[in-house]
């Protein structure tokens, strides 16, 4: 973040020879809405997606970030699929953007829809979600080894994995998981994270890989435990959450003898062809956005990973992330057609 | 007891001025959501949400519950007096209470459906009050295979209790079920039946098959009726509330089962449609009066009424205890909540104590006055009807269109209305029933999702629905509706040839 922030600084000073605290106003000057910005979220209510775009929407009309309203617009259907093309077909409305999550790649591999993530402009990236493996704080299982082997003494496929959606982030996890640990699941396929959560806690899932906020509630309840977290290293949070433990206890999966992390995309994509100007005007609000007590409330709710990017380097971790993608879903034989 | 001293504390809260203030505001503008069909309530509490950012969490929830009855009781208006449901949950009201408005009688049936409406929701804050505990205790039970159980009773219970013949019940119910499988498929995450056209995505909504079937079905066939409107007899004074009240009790029966079923299924949670359906099919079988139903009996808009809002009011208790949403627009209120940094779960109500007695009680207060509102509106509603056929014709095609465009903000659904608008037509003239249809559409996606998650849990054992006691006696209860007509006719059977020998 600190890097990226630089760059800009630098290169705007250069370009008009005013010091770098300045080049925000500047470049807001540029451009701004002069209508509602409409905020499309591929997901329905409820979901992950949905929580951080209705509090960006509200944090902006608290704090008067923008002078025309946002109105969020939830587009859903076909996984995702009816956002991203209504984006696609609005080049030149640059009053419209869109919060992503995994479905930014797995919706268009997996369906085949005429949609990749370079038919819109890369705004920022707001944050990295996180997983955690999760059991039924009623079964014996304290850690991830425990819990593999029982998977590995059960039948093949008796142990059910249960996750949002289908070939998306969450069966992704759950065929790295089997091959990581060679064992097989019987994935179960819900609508929204806070029905897994709910099903682990009625007993009809084994395990569920939930992102910490859909979770946290559960877990703060008793009635779940985390074994491991799908990251490269152990979560920031040092708050108490549930019998003495604290997000930053949970072992990552890598220590566990589990080789393998995944982190989800929370960032915002723009229309095609909007200018330079008016990805600036977007980024600079978020980047207010992020200053908020609020937003930094949300972070540590849902313990979310805070990397910030923008431009290139944003562009680029997004290309890098479709390549694994494709490869991951190759591997499971998730992409159309196959 | 500590209950109900917590409860007198969520009054104090509520009572203040402010809050009071917010409660009615927030109900007007509920009724004027719920009017306006495909807005709906879940749209309505999106849009308003950041209305009440600059609230205290407690006044917000209070203003959004309210919104939430308001939409609640606005449903029934349109469905009664122009035969277009505005949410899902008010289809089953049109059976009955479209009739009666066409006799002139649409004072009464707004009477008795916003009455009911009150006593489902009153009935069902009881028992969240009463047994909130015990009850998400409950809903846990319920995995895939008990949910797919349930769907399958509000099926079953639609073909056999159904007076029409069988046959044409299953083929309109196919036909749903058909048009409910286009889009997504969210087992495999396949697409399917779309054939490569990107508006069929999103599959067929809801909103646009009922917007079509019904309102603009019913504008052709008055149309060819000869425009006809025999609503203008209808009496617009306040004494026709009166009056409806003094018939009411005579339903208690119906009343009190409506309300054990919505409450049943809103915990579930299977939500407030198959309710308001599963209670009228009920309430027609049972009723001595069951063969007037759909053609204009007051009994037939208090049961789905008095379901529906006694579901809907019972979705909520999920959604604090569990943070499952029981329907769209507690979603809704479940991401208003996260914004005010409370989250919803089993620690909610030890936490944020406050604030769910204070939602509570704003559920007692809310109900009583919008039920005060809307029925000071009832002569002011049933003289619309008195409009020529000819004016407000072409202003409820626009309202129809203006609804269907701003589900998906898509004009490809405009057209999707109008094509329902014929085939409800053509169904209305061969006397195919509408409502199977709209019930398959509505439940058919989850019904089937329901059903293969338990098989992919099950590795394909059909046992799954009767491992247990519970899935087992739902299922159950599902073939005795499916199979009742048969079983009457054995049982009379039996019963005569016992009678013989003695």
């Amino acid at each position: 973040m600190k890097r990226s922030f630089l760059k800009f600084g630098f290169g705007a000073a250069t370009l008009m020879g005013a010091a770098c605290v300045f080049a925000p106003v500047a470049a807001q000057a540029a451009w701004e809405p002069t209508r509602p910005v409409e905020f499309i979220i591929p997901a329905g209510t409820g979901g992950g997606a949905d929580q951080m775009a209705r509090a960006i929407q509200g944090i902006v009309t608290k704090h008067n970030l923008m002078k025309q309203p946002m109105v969020v617009i939830n587009k859903a259907g076909g996984a995702g699929g009816e956002g991203f093309l209504d984006v696609k077909a609005s080049r030149g409305n640059p009053h419209k953007i869109i919060i992503t999550l995994s479905n930014l790649f797995t919706t268009p591999l997996a369906t085949g829809i005429p949609f990749s993530w370079k038919d819109l402009t890369p705004v920022a990236m707001l944050a990295l979600d996180e997983f955690v493996l999760w059991v039924n704080a009623e079964k014996p299982y304290k850690t991830v080894k425990e819990y593999v082997d029982a998977v590995k003494k059960a039948p093949p496929g008796s142990m059910k994995m249960g996750g949002t959606g289908s070939k998306q982030e969450d069966q992704i996890i759950t065929v790295a998981l089997e091959k990581a640990t060679g064992t097989k699941f019987t994935y179960i396929p819900y609508r929204g994270g806070g029905e897994v959560a709910v099903q682990l806690v009625g007993g009809h899932v084994d395990s569920t890989v939930n992102n910490p906020i859909e979770a946290v509630a559960q877990w703060r309840g008793g009635k779940v435990r985390p074994l491991c977290v799908f990251d490269g290293k152990q979560l920031e949070y040092k708050d108490v959450v549930a019998d003495g433990k604290t997000w930053a206890d949970i072992p990552t999966c890598k220590s566990q003898g589990v080789d393998m992390e995944y982190l989800m995309l929370r960032g915002i994509f723009t229309v095609p062809g909007a200018t330079k100007d008016q990805v600036q005007y977007y980024v600079d609000l978020l980047q207010k956005v992020r200053e908020t007590p609020e937003w930094k409330d949300l972070m540590k709710n849902g313990a979310f990973n805070t990397t910030f990017m923008t431009g290139d380097q944003y562009a680029k971790w997004v290309a890098t992330e479709e390549a694994r993608h494709q490869t991951l879903m190759k591997e499971a034989g998730f992409l159309a057609g196959q | 007891m500590d209950e109900i001293v917590n409860l007198f504390h969520g009054f104090a809260t509520v009572l203040q001025p402010f809050n009071i203030l917010v409660m009615v505001v927030g109900i007007v503008l509920g009724i004027v959501i719920g009017v306006l069909p495909g807005l709906g309530g879940a749209n309505g509490v999106a849009i308003l949400l950041p209305l009440t950012f600059s609230m205290s969490p407690t006044s917000a929830i209070i203003m959004l519950s309210c919104i939430y009855w308001g939409a609640l009781f606005g449903g029934a208006i349109t469905s009664i007096l122009f035969n277009i449901p505005g949410e899902p949950w008010a289809v089953a009201t049109t059976f009955d209470g479209h009739p009666m408005s066409q006799q002139g009688k649409a004072g009464e049936a707004l009477t008795a459906a916003f009455t009911s409406s009150f006593v489902g929701a009153l009935f069902a804050v009881i028992m969240i009050t009463l047994v909130a505990p015990l009850v998400a205790r409950f809903a846990l039970q319920f995995g895939p295979a008990e949910k797919f159980a349930v769907y399958f009773l509000a099926f079953c219970s639609f073909v056999g209790l159904s007076k029409e013949p069988p046959f044409k019940t299953i083929v309109s119910m196919m036909i749903g079920f058909a048009l409910a499988s286009v889009g997504l498929d969210a087992v495999t995450g396949q697409l399917r039946l779309t054939f490569g056209f990107t508006h069929l995505l999103t599959g067929f909504d809801f909103l646009i098959a009922v917007i079509g079937l019904f309102g603009i079905g019913e504008i052709l066939l008055t149309m060819e009726e000869g425009l006809s409107f025999r609503g203008k007899s209808a009496k617009i004074n306040l004494r026709v509330v009166l009056q409806t009240w003094k018939e009411l009790p005579k339903y208690w029966m119906t009343s009190l089962r409506s309300c054990v079923i919505g409450c049943w299924m809103g915990v579930t949670p299977a939500g407030a449609t198959p309710a308001s359906f599963m209670s009228y099919g009920i309430a027609k079988r049972m009723s001595k009066r069951g063969k007037n139903f759909g053609h204009g009996e007051i009994e037939g808009v208090v049961a789905p009424e008095t379901a529906a809002h006694a579901a809907g009011t019972a979705a909520l208790l999920p959604m604090l205890s569990l943070g499952v949403p029981g329907s769209p627009t507690a979603a809704v209120l479940l991401g208003g909540l996260l914004i005010w940094g409370l989250q919803p779960g089993p620690m909610l109500f030890v936490e944020q104590k406050e604030f769910v007695w204070g939602l509570i009680a704003s559920m007692y207060l809310g109900n009583f006055v919008g039920l005060l509102i809307v029925l000071t509106c009832v002569p002011m509603l049933a003289a619309i009807l008195r409009i020529p056929f000819s004016i407000i014709a072409p202003i409820i095609l626009v309202l129809c269109a203006i609804g269907a465009y701003t589900v998906n903000n898509s004009t490809f659904d405009v057209v999707m209305m109008l094509v329902f608008g014929v085939l409800g037509y053509i169904l209305k003239k061969t006397n195919y029933p509408l409502a199977p249809l709209v019930l398959a559409i509505v439940l058919g996606k989850m019904a089937e999702e329901s059903f293969r998650q338990a098989l992919l849990g099950s590795q394909g054992g059909l046992g799954v629905f009767f491992s247990n006691g519970l899935v087992g006696s739902i299922m159950a209860l599902g073939l005795i509706a499916l199979f009742w007509t048969v079983i009457q006719n054995v049982l009379t059977r039996l019963m005569a040839m016992m009678a013989k020998p003695a």
